[in-house]
């Protein structure tokens, strides 16, 4: 029986013309803005790259060294630009090494639109070579996805791709279309999605909700923020900042939502979650009101939910309503795009300060200041620490750069001390927490937004997961600036065996090769350093420098990240050591 | 109370596409949670699909399902409920030696009070449906079971609701 594939609404009729499925695909692409996109061809999708090839004057295509890296990259494009981003491969194993990055971006929720080709349809189902049921596959991790046996389909379904991947909440999209579909022709005419009838992206803002939450925040005598991505993926910097400037409201972040306002705005309180800042993880059950912005109270935030912010009333600003009450309880729920919301918010605040509720955040800032933060940043023992390469980092790049960090201890370290000036800066693997996101995110970030510096922070772990992507650097010239923080472990793995496992450092040692010359045999700029004098001189260098770049810094072996809340324990029992 | 588990009769209105029952069986396999009856069928309104499902959990876990169902793109509405809330039956088909029939009059008995019905009868066998709660359907099985039972199938449950679930209206302002 044919279907129709989603009841929606569509605009503007064009005249049809007769092409092919493979030739759709690349005129869908160029009808929703697609200017790049990163993959790697193989036998079923061999017809669209034979399209790609003839338009390449105006569609980029990337070539990554493996699909997970395609993934990643544009991932790396979609976060920094806002855009949908688009990576491209062929079936089987083309297919699956995709998905941990779609993955990836259905948990921090990232516009991605997959294309992977399939085997002809009249093979489904034979067990034919390099046959796997990707759309079974990727089911639990994308928004929606879909299979192509019809080039008529193409159109309808690629517009409702990046409909869907873009809008509301944001996420990944996996379009599978067979080597048929590709080859039949059929009438060409394109027209956008703007409206899906089984699919509503954004609730409506509810006035009363606003109102109610308004009430809360104006009787609050020790109220706290705690922002996440919801601000970014809803373009509600401005409109954020606008609220916490004018009701004096100490602001704290997710990991995903750093950088929607500067680390150096004197209401930005720090980090929550597991390696947050002290003040406002201790500050969270302490507050009175809670206000949560497009956060989703996820564990590595929360700890222990039975003794999370028990004292506080809740208002929980979010555009998926699958997450009001998924894991706090909110006592107010104001549903819709954070932007409208705050909008709406905003007119009924009254102005207002807190200098007592301030002084407590200023003084367990100095608690954490002295125990951790000046041992990490101004370091006086004989090896490097992460902290002070970071701080070196925001020296030289005055807070400008994007930061793109991989998974581990560098990560959180790259998260608590990078300066943010813009927003976009920070482009992490939050809820997967995939190693090997960060060289190949970095590569779509520069391409994205070649006018900006991008920084690869990345462990000596995670940089091997994905170091073939030195290849696509390699290929591209992308300028990305390339830091790796060796300590020769798995830093946080290691860590918790310190920890929590006496010291069993279980397979966490690696006996790593030369980076230096790895870099240098992709013929990218490389250096090394393993002093403290030497730093400063070679993050200049590296700044400077017009190309791709390596820095490897060679770092103290077992330091520890700290605070850090033990898992499973509350965020009151946070840790300075 | 919000720990406590019970059935409930999940109610889900889609689009008919394929591969939804995949997403939808996810959901619930990704949070271990055994499906006990599901049931997918046309519904009211032309190309809408009605799924019932029946599942064991807490009260908290189904709300939490449902917000994760609703947020499928392809999903119009989803609904949850008690027992007490719907009107629910379910279908059952034996197939049974005919000479039972004229040998045993007691199954004749068993037939008649359980309200069930011969669908149709041959030489070697004949084919009884009974339709009603599960718990009638079970009260039959082990009545007959003692006489041989050849084959034997139940259907999912199927429920309405009490309440009314304004999907049409849903529809009708997308459209507008």
């Amino acid at each position: 029986m044919e279907t129709q594939i989603l009841k929606e609404k569509r605009t503007v009729h064009k005249t049809k013309e007769r092409i092919t499925g493979c030739e759709a695909i690349v005129k869908c692409l160029l009808a929703e803005g697609v200017d790049v996109l990163y993959g790697y061809p193989g036998g079923t999708i061999m017809p669209a790259y034979d399209i790609l090839h003839k338009c390449q004057d105006k569609i980029r295509h990337v070539l990554t060294r493996h699909e997970q890296g395609a993934a990643h990259a544009a991932q790396g494009y979609a976060r920094i630009s806002g855009k949908v981003g688009v990576a491209i491969a062929t079936s089987g194993p083309g297919a699956t090494n995709l998905v941990t990055g779609i993955t990836d971006a259905h948990v921090d929720s990232t516009p991605m639109v997959c294309i992977t080709g399939q085997v002809a349809s009249h093979l489904l189902g034979s067990d034919a070579f390099q046959e796997t049921d990707i759309v079974s596959i990727s089911t639990p991790v994308t928004k929606w996805n879909h299979q192509i046996t019809k080039a008529s389909e193409i159109p309808e379904v690629i517009a409702k791709a990046f409909y869907i991947a873009k809008s509301g909440r944001p996420g990944p999209v996996l379009i599978d279309i067979t080597k048929d579909a590709q080859f039949e022709e059929f009438d060409f005419e394109y027209e956008k999605c703007t409206g899906i009838r089984s699919y509503n992206p954004a609730p409506n803002v509810v006035t009363t909700a606003v109102q109610k939450a308004a009430r809360l925040i104006n009787d609050a005598e020790k109220p706290m923020i705690i922002w996440g991505q919801g601000v970014i993926l809803g373009e509600a910097e401005e409109e954020l900042k606008a609220v916490i400037e004018k009701t004096g409201i100490p602001a704290a972040w997710t990991i995903l939502g750093a950088s929607a306002i500067p680390t150096s705005h004197p209401l930005n309180v720090g980090m929550v979650g597991m390696h947050g800042n002290y003040a406002p993880n201790k500050l969270t059950n302490e507050c009175d009101v809670l206000i949560a912005i497009g956060m989703r109270f996820d564990d590595r935030v929360t700890g222990d939910l039975a003794t999370y912010a028990k004292q506080a009333k809740v208002i929980h600003f979010e555009i998926d309503p699958s997450e009001i009450d998924k894991n706090v309880k909110a006592h107010v729920a104001v549903l819709g795009n954070a932007k409208e919301s705050l909008q709406r918010l905003l007119p009924l605040l009254t102005e207002k300060s807190y200098p007592k509720w301030h002084q407590q955040f200023k003084e367990l800032y100095r608690i954490e200041f002295e125990k951790v933060i000046d041992k990490d940043l101004n370091p006086v023992k004989e090896r490097l620490t992460m902290g002070e390469v970071l701080k070196e980092i925001n020296t030289q790049s005055k807070g400008k750069a994007a930061i793109v960090s991989d998974v581990g201890q560098h990560q959180m370290i790259a998260c608590r001390y990078a300066q943010f000036n813009e927003t976009k800066s920070n482009i992490t693997s939050g809820g997967l927490g995939t190693m090997g996101f960060a060289l190949p995110a970095a590569v779509g970030a520069k391409m994205a937004a070649p006018e900006r510096d991008v920084i690869a922070i990345i462990g000596d772990g995670g940089y091997q997961m994905t170091i073939q992507e030195l290849g696509t650097i390699l290929q591209t010239k992308v300028a990305v600036k390339i830091v790796v923080l060796n300590n020769d472990f798995l830093g946080m793995v290691r860590q918790w065996q310190q920890l929590f496992f006496d010291k069993r450092y279980a397979s966490t040692e690696l006996v790593n090769p030369d980076f230096v010359n790895i870099a240098k045999g992709y013929f990218i700029k490389a250096k090394r350093v393993t002093k403290r004098k030497e730093l400063s001189a070679s993050v200049k260098e590296m700044m400077e420098y017009r190309g791709p770049y390596f820095l490897e810094v060679s770092v103290e072996k077992e330091d520890n990240v700290f605070p850090m809340i033990p898992s499973g324990a509350s965020v009151s029992e946070i840790r300075l050591s | 109370m919000e720990n406590k588990k019970q059935l409930y009769t999940v109610s889900i209105y889609t689009e008919n596409n394929v591969g939804l029952l995949n997403r939808i069986s996810a959901i619930f396999q990704r949070r271990k949670i055994n499906i006990e009856s599901i049931n997918s069928s046309v519904s009211e309104i032309d190309g809408v699909s009605r799924w019932s499902i029946i599942v064991e959990v807490s009260k908290e876990q189904i709300r939490k399902i449902i917000g994760q169902i609703e947020k499928q793109v392809e999903v119009i509405r989803a609904f949850y409920h008690t027992d007490e809330e719907t009107i629910y039956q379910e279908s059952c088909l034996f197939k049974i030696k005919s000479d039972l029939l004229f040998e045993d009059l007691q199954i004749q008995n068993i037939i008649k009070k359980s309200h069930a019905r011969i669908v149709m009868v041959n030489q070697e066998f004949f084919v009884l449906e009974k339709s009603g709660r599960k718990s009638e359907v079970e009260l039959l099985y082990h009545e007959l079971k003692p006489f041989g039972i050849m084959q034997f199938v139940r259907s999912g449950r199927i429920a309405v609701t009490k309440d009314q679930l304004k999907i049409s209206t849903l529809l009708e302002a997308f459209n507008a």
